[in-house]
């Protein structure tokens, strides 16, 4: 009974250790982005390095408390957590602080809290929890109306807090659906093809996609010009392709806001806007191109010193690992997300409870959505849409959230005798 | 419990599928920072432009003082907005075009001209920025990163004189880049006059100077502590000849009359004076307002750019037969006791040349005291056609020899920018109208008297008075007296250069101008307390009024000035040009004048 009480009795060794290198990563680099010739004290609270110091004490508190709950608080919990946070969601609207032209911030004190980090952490317990109750072993596309209506719910709440990025990372709950027989996957592929395909019409002119697409098309046809059948099949997708291709153009042409437009625009050639959309990105392909082999050394980032690319302590912060610690060592961090990333999945996969394995999913996919489209787009790959890179990025909610999201996992992993 | 919903293998397909998918993407990112950081080289490049920032430092250029060490060129500072368009980051575009006053137009063409020279070289956004912008927009230039002002210097004249002999400076041009690699786009240069023959003196050593910068335009200092920085090096002063209040006083003497001073220190060939008028200010021709003003000097039908006293060649009339018979006395064509009776005209093979009356009979003094045209024609006549000479063509060019030695039909080649050589006429030049048989001493008679095909300029005739003030030689005419401190004479003017007429000669002709100003034809002109030698012409002008002509030096025991005054359309030598000239030496060795009624009756004069 006495290992009941010992909140570290198994838990992963490997991923706390994960976890511990990730914040000390990102506290020296935010240090090194941040410096201040006047405080140059890493503990110097007045500055966002000093603050990160705080917020990572508070984050290992936080994950400390998470250990002690009880593993059957979380499923049991899930929908409270969920409709706690949703509330939070509706009332930052209402009584919410505006930062960067998102109302998604609530200030309280010296400390500003943002919902919608917490909000994946909630919706992947309610995820978990609904495919844990879901009991049928061949999931219909009635099955999937729950997990759409629980997705779409805070979606829908941060569009409206004008927060798109935040937003945009619960499409990445589609992996766990995947995992859980939710969505076969041809569907998955179909997605990641209709995104491809999204991005390759915004970039390159639609009729030259149509024009090569018809071109395929016409070739098969003749190769199946005995199986009149299969080319009646080909055309319809053909059609259906074209259509949507030059839908997403109009759309693009007629919906996107011209700044969002700019910003995919820059990924061909930051130059045509360098002093908007362009700028951000050049300055940060310079500040991560300029870092060579081995890197400039910390603190000896020129671009980060003397701050050429914004927000380089938030979402850039990969600009200066990029800089000061060069190929290498930025290398070295995409390695430490991917251990990191691969441990929680087998971590997933070893779970007997539907509910840790769907949780421990929905862990993987918000962590990998965060990471890709961060590192993606200070090196030019993805539109900049501007999400933390998760434990690395300054800031107090998101480190706060993933440590919470990472800890309930710990917590579930190392209980998971307990639960069914 | 074992999973009840699915199978194993299933559930261990998918997890590899998704590790599959997180790896590619790993991989992806591996390679596309592989290329970023190491393959590709540029963002280093473009990394260290971010924070460098090129700054010139432009020397100030040498000062121009006169020869009394009056500072009469000094500059005066003054701001371009540079901009380095690869370092132009997001700013509000709007302010600040209002702040220059120019048009969003015009802000993104002048920084696409810019981007085409250079992305990471900086270039002039706004030329010459007033103090005004300069002080609003030195407070907000950091909100404007790639931009910044560089001190720069214009050229000042306190005095609004000489600027033909000053010339100016502008921008260097293509030309001036390719022929030397120390000029870059947007640095001055020295164009004409003094500026461009001193311009390597004046213009010193430009520095360059590597700063850092950060993202919002701040310099942090040196780049590696100053290791590539050049130091400028300020400009040599220069200490011109001129007087500058003679300078100025020849300006009010000539204005609102055509023609040119020269006056000319005969013991040093220093000009002290160099007057062409119409002039214009000096300062006119500055900064941004100087191609303006330029093209409005150009088009101006009065020529204001032209230096008379360089490059107008006027046929010198009775002045020259000063030259004339200092020839004969030397060829032996008269002797100082030859004499002729002048019955008011030359007459001989149809030709006349018509002479006024005056007392009878003269001799190479008094005919050059009366001006006598018979005697002059005379003793040409007399001295081409000596029996030593073989042909005419021997004859004209001995004679023509004689008057290139005393600085004629030729150019000095001194600092003066711009010297035309005039025109002497060689035998091969009536060759070729007459054919060598066609003429003889009287075809060219009009030389005598400086009439015909004969041209001369203004420095010409104030060094023909030098030349007989010094009794029979010269040195070159110019205008820089020394470089660096007033001790350090100018080194390439110094050797006298003799002409081919011996001295005593000189003291004869001398002698006779003294008498011509005494009681000559420049009596009217006589300064009570300085003696002076001189030599009026009256130049028959075929297209309207005579001009009138003087040559002159002073005192007449030991010259200190040697002066010529032509002033166009103006008519007899004697009563324009010679008063001109005797203020001018009464100015510059008196340092007043005390006859203002005839310094008044010039300066109301207008032709």
């Amino acid at each position: 009974m006495r290992n009941q009480f010992n909140i570290f009795k198994n838990l992963d060794k490997i991923t706390i250790l994960l976890f511990l290198a990730l914040i000390f990563i990102g506290w020296i680099n935010i240090y090194a982005a941040e410096i201040n010739e006047s405080h140059t004290s890493i503990f110097d609270f007045s500055q966002r390095y000093g603050k990160q110091f705080i917020w990572i004490i508070a984050a290992i508190l936080l994950g400390l408390i998470i250990l002690a709950f009880d593993v059957k608080f979380f499923p049991a919990f899930a929908y409270v957590i969920y409709g706690g946070i949703m509330l939070l969601l509706i009332g930052v609207l209402l009584f919410g602080t505006t930062v960067n032209a998102s109302k998604s911030w609530f200030q309280i004190g010296g400390i500003a809290i943002q919902p919608a980090e917490f909000a994946k952490y909630a919706t992947a317990l309610a995820l978990a929890k609904i495919i844990y109750d879901t009991k049928s072993k061949i999931k219909t596309f009635k099955d999937l109306i729950k997990p759409v209506v629980l997705l779409a719910i805070p979606v829908m709440l941060i569009f409206l807090q004008n927060d798109t990025g935040s937003a945009i990372v619960f499409s990445t709950f589609v992996i766990v659906l995947y995992r859980e027989n939710y969505i076969p996957g041809w569907l998955l592929l179909l997605g990641i093809f209709a995104v491809f395909l999204f991005i390759l019409t915004l970039l390159v002119n639609e009729f030259i996609i149509i024009g090569i697409l018809s071109s395929i098309f016409l070739l098969t046809a003749i190769i199946l010009r005995k199986k009149p059948a299969s080319i009646r099949q080909l055309l319809l997708i053909l059609l259906v392709i074209n259509t949507y291709v030059y839908g997403v153009s109009y759309v693009f042409d007629q919906i996107l806001q011209p700044h969002q437009k700019m910003r995919i625009a820059v990924l061909i050639d930051e130059t045509v806007d360098l002093r908007g959309a362009g700028y951000n990105l050049h300055q940060s392909k310079i500040a991560i191109g300029s870092g060579g082999l081995t890197g400039k050394g910390f603190l000896q980032g020129t671009q980060t010193k003397f701050s050429f690319v914004p927000e380089q302590g938030t979402d850039f912060i990969f600009c200066t690992v990029g800089e000061e610690w060069g190929f290498l060592g930025s290398s070295l961090l995409i390695i430490l997300f991917l251990t990191l990333l691969i441990r929680i999945i087998l971590l997933a996969e070893r779970q007997r409870s539907t509910f840790s394995r769907a949780f421990g999913y929905g862990l993987a996919s918000v962590i990998f959505f965060h990471f890709t489209i961060n590192i993606g787009m200070t090196i030019g790959l993805i539109p900049v849409i501007g999400i933390p890179l998760p434990f690395i990025s300054s800031g107090g909610s998101s480190l706060w959230a993933f440590t919470i999201f990472l800890f309930t996992f710990l917590k579930l992993d190392s209980r998971r005798l307990d639960l069914l | 419990m074992l999973n009840q919903h699915q199978s194993p293998e299933i559930g261990s397909r998918k997890k590899n599928a998704i590790i599959f998918f997180i790896i590619l993407i790993g991989v992806l990112y591996i390679t596309r920072l592989f290329f970023l950081q190491v393959l590709d080289h540029r963002y280093k490049i473009y990394a260290e432009s971010n924070i460098q920032r090129i700054i010139t430092d432009y020397a100030a250029r040498g000062l121009i003082y006169d020869r009394n060490g009056e500072l009469i060129v000094y500059n005066e500072p003054y701001y371009d907005l540079m901009v380095v368009p690869g370092q132009v980051g997001a700013m509000d575009t709007t302010e600040f075009t209002r702040l220059l006053g120019i048009t969003r137009p015009q802000f993104e063409s002048r920084l696409q001209t810019a981007r085409s020279y250079s992305r990471f070289k900086s270039s002039v956004f706004e030329k010459q920025i007033s103090k005004d912008i300069f002080a609003a927009l030195q407070e907000k230039l950091f909100k404007y990163p790639g931009f910044f002002v560089q001190p720069r210097t214009l050229r000042k004249y306190p005095y609004p004189v000489a600027a033909h002999t000053f010339g100016y400076v502008g921008e260097a041009g293509p030309t001036d880049i390719a022929a030397d690699p120390y000029y870059q786009p947007g640095d001055y240069i020295g164009i004409s006059g003094i500026e461009k023959h001193y311009e390597e003196i004046l213009r010193g050593q430009k520095g360059t100077r590597i700063v850092m910068v950060d993202a919002l335009n701040r310099d942090i200092g040196s780049f590696q502590d100053g290791r590539y920085d050049t130091i400028a090096l300020a400009g040599t002063d220069i200490y011109a000849s001129l007087d500058i209040e003679l300078q100025q006083y020849g300006e009010q003497l000539l204005k609102n009359k055509r023609g040119s001073i020269v006056a000319i220190e005969p013991s040093s060939g220093e000009i002290l004076a160099l007057v062409s008028s119409p002039g214009y200010d000096p300062n006119l021709l500055v900064g941004r307002v100087r191609s303006q003003n330029y093209r409005k000097l150009q088009e101006d039908t009065l020529k204001p750019l032209f230096n008379r006293a360089l490059m107008a060649s006027y046929p010198p009339g009775s002045v020259f037969k000063v030259a004339n018979f200092l020839i004969g006395l030397q060829e032996g064509g008269i002797t100082t006791h030859s004499r002729y009776s002048c019955p008011g005209y030359y007459y001989s093979g149809g030709i006349t040349v018509r002479c006024r009356s005056h007392p009878q009979p003269v001799n190479v003094e008094t005919a050059l005291q009366y001006s006598c045209n018979t005697f002059s024609c005379i003793q040409f006549r007399n001295t081409l056609e000596l029996p030593k000479f073989q042909s005419m063509q021997e004859a004209l060019n001995t004679w023509r020899d004689h008057i290139v030695s005393m600085g004629f039909g030729i150019t000095f080649n001194s600092d003066l920018s711009h010297e035309l050589p005039g025109q002497i006429g060689s035998s091969d030049y009536y060759d070729q109208i007459y054919g060598p048989r066609g003429w003889k001493a009287l075809t060219v008679i009009s030389l005598a008297i400086g009439q015909g095909e004969i041209g001369t300029t203004p420095v010409q005739l104030a060094n023909l008075a030098a030349t007989v003030a010094n009794r029979g030689y010269y040195i070159t005419p110019h205008v820089i007296k020394a470089i660096g401190t007033p001790e350090n004479l100018n080194p390439e003017f110094i050797e006298p250069r003799y002409t081919s007429i011996d001295s005593i000669h000189f003291e004869t002709i001398a002698r006779a101008m003294f008498e011509t100003v005494e009681s000559g034809t420049g009596r009217y002109s006589r300064i009570p307390d300085i003696t002076m030698g001189g030599k009026t012409g009256t130049v028959q002008n075929p297209h309207g009024e005579n001009h009138s002509a003087f040559i002159a030096f002073a005192p007449f025991e030991n010259p200190k000035i040697a002066v010529s005054v032509i002033v166009e359309n103006a008519g007899g030598g004697a009563t324009w040009a010679a008063p001109i000239s005797s203020l001018m030496i009464e100015k510059y060795i008196n340092r007043e004048i005390n006859r203002t009624w005839f310094e008044k009756r010039i300066l109301d004069a207008e032709f």
